[in-house]
């Protein structure tokens, strides 16, 4: 049981976070719906860290405003959305779907069809032809040539 | 008798029906060459051309520049800066700096020469910096700005979608942001975007 509960303290990511007393919001919901948030938005000055986890001062100031928005009763949706129209998709560590990555979404897929496609393709080239009867062209291709050669006999 | 006859025919009419593979279908062996060639030219555009992948894109190309209020430096002789001062039918440079940024002191000869000889209102937001220092930095190495906003919290920074110091915007004869550069400026930026930018937009 002990063995089991470090095995699952492992497997969880210790949250190295850079929020600083000043920060933390009295409510404990809206601090926990920043917290989640804070998680899902990149540091710009890090690049690969959330602001969530990142010392940079734009970091703070990112989470201080999160903070400010929710509590001013934006929803969680619309907090993303404020920092994407100022600093593009890339402010999001987790990508959304828009027309401009659908390749990358579907992108996958699309080479899974062709596969398929080429898999298909490959296989019914190989089955054995059912036999065909001839046709009537043939028919009278073959009554012409055997026919010209009883002549030519 | 017939049989001899017979022969040749079908002979050829089977060696027809194997040769009949569609030539669509031959072509297929070459999509794997293709697929690499695709692959490698990806590749190798990520290796040799000098993008910089840290480089965040601009959101803001072509939006109204966000709306902003900042005071002027303490006990400096020029305004603060606003979302009124910009556009009026000049374009204008708005230049994010700070005193204790390295890079803002390397693209800070040329602001003065865009200043003096640019054909533009160079204006400039001090980020998150102290009065004092801002100052005595522009004392000491030259004020290329017109107008110059403090936004110590960075704030306005971050409406502007900037990610560090120093960023230069280049903004229209409406208003609008055209053009976010990010890092210092250089003499080839200065020659190949600004200043083709501000001339094409002061048309």
């Amino acid at each position: 049981m002990a063995i089991l509960a470090l095995v699952l303290g492992l497997l969880v990511p210790a949250g190295a976070a850079a929020v600083l007393p000043d920060e933390v919001l009295e409510d404990p919901v809206l601090e926990g719906r920043a917290r989640d948030l804070s998680q899902l938005i990149r540091c710009l000055v890090c690049q690969n860290e959330s602001i969530d986890t990142s010392n940079a001062d734009l970091a703070r100031e990112l989470r201080i405003l999160v903070r400010e928005r929710l509590t001013a009763g934006d929803s969680d949706q619309e907090v993303l959305d404020f920092l994407v129209a100022r600093y593009g998709d890339f402010v999001l560590l987790r990508p959304r779907m828009t027309p401009a990555n659908y390749l990358l979404w579907f992108g996958p897929l699309l080479l899974l069809l062709i596969g398929l496609a080429g898999v298909v393709l490959y296989f019914r080239r190989r089955l054995p032809r059912p036999a065909q009867g001839l046709s009537a062209e043939e028919e009278a291709q073959i009554a012409r040539l055997t026919g010209q050669d009883r002549e030519s006999e | 008798m017939t049989e001899p006859a017979t022969e040749p025919a079908t002979k050829s009419m089977t060696k027809s029906l194997t040769r009949a593979t569609p030539l669509p279908c031959r072509a297929l062996f070459l999509l794997p060459l293709l697929v690499f060639a695709v692959v490698a030219g990806y590749f190798l555009w990520g290796l040799v051309t000098d993008r910089n992948p840290n480089l965040v894109p601009s959101a803001l190309i072509d939006k109204p520049a966000p709306t902003f209020d900042l005071p002027p430096i303490e006990g400096f002789d020029r305004p603060g800066l606003a979302t009124a001062d910009l556009g009026n039918g000049e374009v204008a440079l708005v230049n994010f700096f700070a005193s204790w940024c390295l890079p803002c002191r390397a693209e800070h000869p040329f602001l003065m020469d865009l200043a003096e000889d640019g054909g533009v209102r160079v204006l400039g937001i001090a980020y998150r910096d102290r009065p004092e220092d801002t100052r005595r930095w522009l004392g000491r190495f030259g004020n290329p700005y017109e107008r110059v906003g403090v936004d110590d919290r960075g704030r306005t920074s971050i409406d502007f979608g900037v990610s560090g110091v120093p960023e230069t915007f280049v903004i229209d004869r409406t208003g609008r942001i055209r053009y976010q550069h990010i890092g210092p400026l250089m003499a080839s930026d200065i020659e190949d975007k600004i200043l083709p930018l501000i001339e094409s937009l002061s048309e």
